[in-house]
């Protein structure tokens, strides 16, 4: 799964996007979220606060409880700020 | 006609005003958003989805044509970095009556603000960088949409 990051997630994260191999039971976006913050100092970093966290599957925005098993790419970024 | 854009380039509004009104149509509305250059703001950096931002302006676009009847929407958001003065979001909506162009209008740029992924970048001539916060009262004027017919 390819998981890319915007804004100030992605200036945490260091990275614009990565491909990884979720664990079986990381099966919606909270969960993804709550992974990417126990994996590393860069995720605690970026995903501290998972309430200012949006997302969107394939081109799709989704809520937190949405599942994620057979999703190509996961965006993952804040509230968006454009006009 | 819709004609939707994410662009780095400047925005030529008179260019794109001469484009859209090619139809001659009786009521033509338009919002122009700019940079303000508040508190010593000295660049201001759109960062967007290479894909996403313009597949949400053009579903907004359509969205909008449908539900007014417009014969014309034009959308363009600029990305990149940009000057105090400079022109961010250009929008048009044209109808054979003003109601509905004024009406599309507000609709496309109250929610704009919160379907498109773009996210704003501050940076002062002090030397601070900020990236902009979401307002609840732009989550309030997108959200009065739903509930209007």
């Amino acid at each position: 799964m390819q998981i890319s990051y915007f804004s100030w997630v992605r200036e945490r994260m260091g990275i614009a996007e990565e491909h990884v191999a979720l664990p079986p039971d990381v099966a919606e976006l909270s969960a993804l979220i709550a992974w990417l913050a126990a994996r590393d100092a860069r995720g605690a970093h970026a995903f501290a606060e998972p309430e200012r966290i949006r997302a969107a599957i394939d081109g799709t925005m989704i809520g937190p409880d949405a599942r994620i098993a057979d999703a190509r790419e996961i965006a993952l970024f804040p509230p968006v700020t454009g006009g | 006609m819709i004609h939707v854009a994410v662009q780095p380039g400047i925005i030529d509004v008179a260019a794109e005003l001469v484009r859209h009104d090619a139809g001659g149509h009786g009521a033509s509305a338009s919002f122009v958003g700019r940079v303000r250059g508040d508190g010593g703001l000295a660049e201001l950096f759109l960062e967007h989805h290479p894909v996403m931002t313009h597949a949400a302006l053009a579903e907004l676009a359509r969205a909008a044509a449908e539900r007014w009847a417009l014969p014309a929407v034009t959308l363009i958001h600029r990305v990149g970095a940009m000057l105090p003065g400079d022109t961010i979001v250009l929008v048009l909506a044209s109808s054979p009556h003003r109601s509905e162009a004024l009406a599309a209008c507000a609709f496309l740029i109250d929610r704009l603000k919160t379907d498109a992924m773009l996210w704003k970048r501050e940076t002062f001539d002090d030397g601070r960088v900020q990236w902009v916060e979401q307002r609840e009262t732009d989550l309030d004027r997108a959200a009065c949409w739903e509930d209007r017919s």
